[in-house]
This record gives structure tokens, sequence and C-alpha cells, in this order.
């Protein structure tokens, strides 16, 4: 399915001359172990349990040569779930081969791209597919295959992606909490390009930094990885279809960093076969130092998300407003605590959240994850978690 | 190349002599300045450096933890260093790398790139009088020393463990540092600072820094290779030990930006 980018890491790699003495390897992992804790049973069918543990997990193996003008990345992972089978999924993160130069660099392979600098959404951040069954709230992504062109500018970094092979989002399977209450038919998935998952995506994105601004500008054109959803009888049962149209996308997103103040801005065009239309994301952060003459720091957070489409978007963000306080303790286990609150304008829906984390000794690291949910209109997309409120406690033992 | 080793330690000479003839009409901030500007010319033009260093962080109970930081660190003349910090422990941050713009004037750049978001993040640098990475270590204390940092006032001379030393009291410029002043002894011999006392904005003794066996590298820059933090209030302490120092590695600008931000390993 990806031959470009499975050949241009073999031939990559067979010009490489390995010299033994000059490579360098390493290997590192991360285990997770997940226990959630649901408030009540979900609303559909299959989700009568109140409870569940899943673990992931996640080793990278890197080699480097050519005095570390070439290196291999290779990062599997794995989760294994006990309620959900789709849940219980492998990925292949990252495989690739980068080649560095003085001001140019090529990395090829599958690989994770992030761009954006808002805490709630990321409109900017197009190149990889959501890997949804990992938590709404993680923003977790699928390795992307992709031929990555990197050139280093006194006037910016420009980074020229040929994109080949289209990663389908992942669902979340019948016994699966945070869904709707059909469950979308991987096997119905349809294209609208005749070329289907084969269609070659291209992006290009500018970047820089002048004093106290960051700013990138990027276009996109290719699959949508947000697909259309319709719903479909198969075998006497209804059932989601996805459908991923065709997009062209431009967008910008700049951040500025003035003393204790971050603004923060992501905007979006995008063109479809059924929208044409404007998102953005936009607010600040502010950072008291030192509260109380201790060594921790309290920041607070405002952004608001918009989207031209309103209440039809399928966009979690059309009209709502969010608010967090962001605590970081400055101590020896680096313990922080983000709380938030997410407000639909439009379906006056509620979303709260607290997310804390803290190491234990050298190794360990634990996270303590809480959401609630409130929507009384069934239009939106949050009514279908009104039940799935949860408390997640995460254990990572790092190798 | 003769030449201006030639030409540097006639500068050198003359500004010391300077020094020694005008000592009797200087004021003691003239004679402040003066003592700091030569801990700053003697360490011009060591042009790039390699160097790990090695963190133990000890609570009151004298419980341990260990931090191992790698850094390539350019040189820049006219302003401050840029520098790329990557983390290897503890381990849950291993691979977050930090790449910093410092300048004599105005707020720093800085830049945190987090592995596992693959993000990279613009941070605030106003944030000078916090700890780095839990330490007893603030983040202007690992800062380059730069003269227009501080207002200077020489205090006496007195006798230290590398012989004789002026004791200076630099008055920080910046009203987000986190303390009033620090007393500072420097060794007559090489203005090397060898023990700083950090006064807090109430302007209590809050910490002290003594840097131990100094090392000469390339024949004239010379570096601690251990430093010893104890704060003095709270009872916690941070030995930093650097290791690997290496200078002249052909480092460029290039070395520096958020694509080499994005691979530091």
């Amino acid at each position: 399915m990806n031959k470009i980018a499975w050949i241009a890491i073999g031939a990559g790699l067979l010009t490489q001359p390995l010299a033994a003495n000059e490579l360098f390897f390493e290997a590192t992992a991360k285990i997770s172990t997940e226990v959630s804790l649901f408030a009540q049973q979900g609303q559909f069918a299959n989700q009568d349990y109140s409870s569940n543990i899943s673990v992931a997990l996640e080793p990278e193996f890197y080699w480097e040569w050519n005095d570390a003008s070439d290196n291999l990345t290779f990062k599997p992972f794995f989760r294994v779930d006990q309620r959900d089978s789709k849940r219980s999924h492998a990925d292949i993160r990252e495989l690739s081969w980068v080649h560095l130069a003085d001001d140019w660099e090529v990395r090829t392979g599958f690989r994770k791209v992030f761009w954006g600098v808002t805490e709630y959404q990321n409109l900017v951040d197009v190149i990889n597919q959501s890997d949804t069954v990992e938590g709404l709230s993680k923003g977790e992504k699928l390795g992307q295959p992709m031929l990555n062109l990197s050139l280093v500018r006194d006037w910016g970094i420009v980074d020229l992606f040929v994109l080949p092979g289209f990663r389908e989002q992942t669902y979340v399977g019948n016994d699966g909490r945070f869904r709707s209450s059909l469950v979308v038919d991987a096997d119905s998935t349809s294209y609208q390009s005749s070329k289907g998952k084969k269609h070659v995506d291209v992006a290009a994105r500018w970047s820089h930094s002048f004093d106290l601004y960051d700013v990138g500008l990027h276009w996109y054109k290719g699959t949508n990885r947000a697909p259309q959803y319709q719903v479909i009888s198969k075998d006497g049962t209804d059932v989601l279809k996805a459908n991923y149209q065709q997009m062209e996308q431009v967008g910008i997103d700049a951040q500025a960093t003035i003393d204790n103040w971050l603004l923060k801005s992501e905007v979006i065009y995008q063109d479809n076969p059924s929208d044409n239309y404007f998102a953005s994301q936009m607010g600040f952060e502010y950072t008291y130092y030192g509260i109380q003459e201790s060594a921790a720091d309290l920041g607070i957070l405002m952004e608001y998300g918009y989207d031209q489409r309103g209440k039809k978007a399928s966009a979690l963000l059309q009209n709502d407003i969010g608010l967090g306080a962001r605590l970081a303790l400055n101590d020896t286990q680096s313990s922080s605590l983000l709380v938030g609150v997410i407000h639909d304008l439009d379906f006056n829906s509620n979303s709260f959240s607290i997310e804390a984390d803290r190491r234990i000794g050298e190794n360990w690291k634990a996270t303590l994850r809480a959401r609630i949910f409130s929507a009384d209109d069934k239009d939106d997309l949050v009514s279908n978690f009104t039940k799935d409120d949860y408390v997640k406690v995460i254990f990572d033992r790092y190798f | 190349m003769k030449f201006k080793t030639l030409t540097s330690t006639l500068i050198a000479a003359s500004v010391l002599t300077l020094s020694a003839n005008s000592a009797l009409a200087e004021t003691p901030e003239e004679k402040g300045l003066t003592i700091s500007k030569q801990v700053v010319v003697r360490d011009n033009g060591w042009v790039d450096m390699l160097a790990s260093m090695k963190m133990v962080l000890r609570n009151k109970q004298g419980q341990e933890s260990v931090r191992e930081i790698r850094m390539k660190v350019l040189e820049v003349a006219d302003d401050g260093d840029k520098s790329l910090s990557i983390f290897d422990r503890p381990r849950d941050v291993k691979g977050t790398a930090f790449l910093s713009f410092s300048h004599t004037q105005g707020a720093d750049d800085q830049w945190l790139y987090l592995p596992a978001l693959k993000r990279v993040k613009r941070i605030a640098s106003r944030n000078k009088s916090g700890p780095f990475m839990g330490s007893e270590f603030s983040f202007e204390d690992l800062a380059s020393f730069e003269i227009a940092k501080y207002s200077y006032k020489y205090i006496e001379d007195q006798a230290c463990d590398l012989g004789q030393c002026f004791v200076v009291e630099q008055y920080p410029t910046d009203k987000n540092s986190g303390y009033t002043k620090r007393v500072v002894w420097i060794d007559k011999a090489e203005y090397r600072m060898i023990k700083v006392d950090f006064y807090d904005r109430k302007n209590s003794l809050l910490k002290t820094l003594t840097s131990l066996d100094y090392q000469q590298y390339k024949g004239k820059y010379w570096r601690a290779s251990t430093m010893k933090m104890i704060n003095h209030q709270s009872k916690k302490s941070t030995d930093l030990q650097w290791l690997d120092y290496r200078f002249g590695n052909g480092l460029t600008e290039s070395d520096f930006n958020k694509n080499t931000l994005k691979r530091a390993r």
C-alpha cells in the first residue's frame, strides 16, 4: 500500500555504507497501564460496564550512522483493551529514515508531524490521521507514510510533503465508550477519489520566528482526514458509513510570546465538495510565576473555537469557549495540574476536565484524568458521551 | 592568529595596568564593574562548546534524584549565547530538548520540544527565577554571565580557597530576577567566580554556590567540574557535575534552529 515510502527507505538504506564501529543504537520503551472507572453504565447497547483496564506498549529503536548524518527510528505501538476489541490495536507510529545535510534534511517513512499552537484543538494539524480509540483528549495520531523535504533558510523553514497512502480513522467498536448510538462499519468506508486510499496527498508549510512571534503558513491538498458519515443498513442493522472526500486547505498558526502572555491563533480555510468554510481557534495563556513566594506557576487559559459551518460542523468546538488553569509546582517530581471547562455556545453543553500528573521515583509517572459531560441537545455531538463521565488513572513505566 | 593573540594580550595587559593605576581614583561601583568585565573578557573567544551535566538533587532528608543533560553552546559576538540542551534523565522527559537564544538586552527566545507529541512550543522566558527541573538552580543561575545584567560594587579583598579574592556585589538589573543581590568571590589570579551568595527579594541569604575543581581548556578557558548549590532556607541542595567539556567543535548557527531542536538526541 505504501510502496513509495518503503522503496525510498530501502533505497536509502542500501546506498548507505554501514560501518559497524560508527553505528549508534539505542532502545527504549514505555508501558502504560490504564484503569478507567465510569460513573455509570453507558447509554448504548453493550456499554453495560463501569470499569475498564487497558495496557499499551510503545518501544522505540533508534540507529544513527554516517557521523550522525543518517538515522533510522522504529516505533511500533500496541494496545490491549479489556472491553473493546477495536481499541485493542497495533500501529507503526514511526518507521523512518532521516538524512541530514547542513541546511536541508529528507525524512522518509511513517512519521508523525505536529503543527499548531493552541491547546483545545489544532485545526492546522492536518498531516496525520487521529487514532480516535486512544481517547478524546490525548490527540494521539497514526503514523503517516511520507516523503518530507525540509529546507532551512534565513527567512524560515520550508517543509514539502508527498503523502502516499491514506490511513483511516480508528473507530471504537460495539463494546466501546465515547461513541454515538451507531458504530462505524470500517468495511463500508468509501472515498471520493477513484484512487481510494492510494490517493497521493501533498502539503507545504513555511514557518519562522521573528523576535517575539512564531508564525506558520500551510497548504494541503488531498484526502480529508475527517470523514463524513451516513447511516446505512448492513445485515439488518443500522451502521455508520464513513466517506472520505478530497479537500484543499490553507491556514495560519501564530503565537506571540510577550512577558507573561502567550497569544495564540490558528485559522484555516477549507474547500471541500460539501462546504467552503473558515474555522479558527484563538486565545491566550497568562502565567503568574512563583505564586505566593513559592516555586509554583499558575497559568490561566482562555480560547474560543469557531467554525463557519455552525451547528452542522463535524468539529466538536464549532462555537465553544474553553477556560482552563494550569498549575506547575516545579518540584522534584514535576507535579502539574490542569483543570478546564469547555462551554458550547450553540448547544449550551459543558465538558469539565481534570488532568494531574507526577513523577514517581526515576522511572515511573502517574497521571489522573477525569471528565464530566453535560449536554441536553440531541444534535450536540457531546450528547453521546453524557453517560461516559470517567476517572482514569495511568501508570507509565519507562525503560 | 598570532597577531590577534598578541593584540588581546596587550589589551588585557593595558586593562590591568589601567585598573591598577586608577585603583585609588575608582569608586567601589567602578571597581566592581572593572573586575566583573575582566571575568567576561577572559572568557571571550571560546566559540563553541559541548558538555554533559549531571545534577544530583537532595531534599532535606537526603533523598536523591538525578538529572542528566547534554548541551551544545555557541558563543555569539555582542549578544547572549545560543544553546541546545537535551534531557536524558529522568526517563519520562528523555528526548525533551530546549533551544535558547539568550540576549544581553530584552527577553531570551526559548523553545521546548516535546518528543511524545512531536510538538515544538515557544515558551515564555519571563520565568528567570523559577527552578530548573526541580533543582536548586534557577534558570538565571544557569544563564551565561553578561555585564548588562547587573550593576556592581566592589566590597573588599579576602583570602579564599584559590588564594586572594575580590568580593563584589552584583545587583540584577532585570526586575524579574529572583534576587536583590549576589555576593561574588572572584580569584585575583584568573578571575574565576569561585563562590556566590544569593540574596532573595527580601534581602535575606537564600543560597550559596561553590564552584570546585577548575580545569583550564584550550590553555585559556577555566571551567568548574563541580558546582554545589545549597539552599539555606529549604535545606535542599543540588550538586552539578560537568563532564566531557569539548571546545572548538565547528558548531555554527545552523546547529541551532527548530529542525535541529526536533531531532536532538
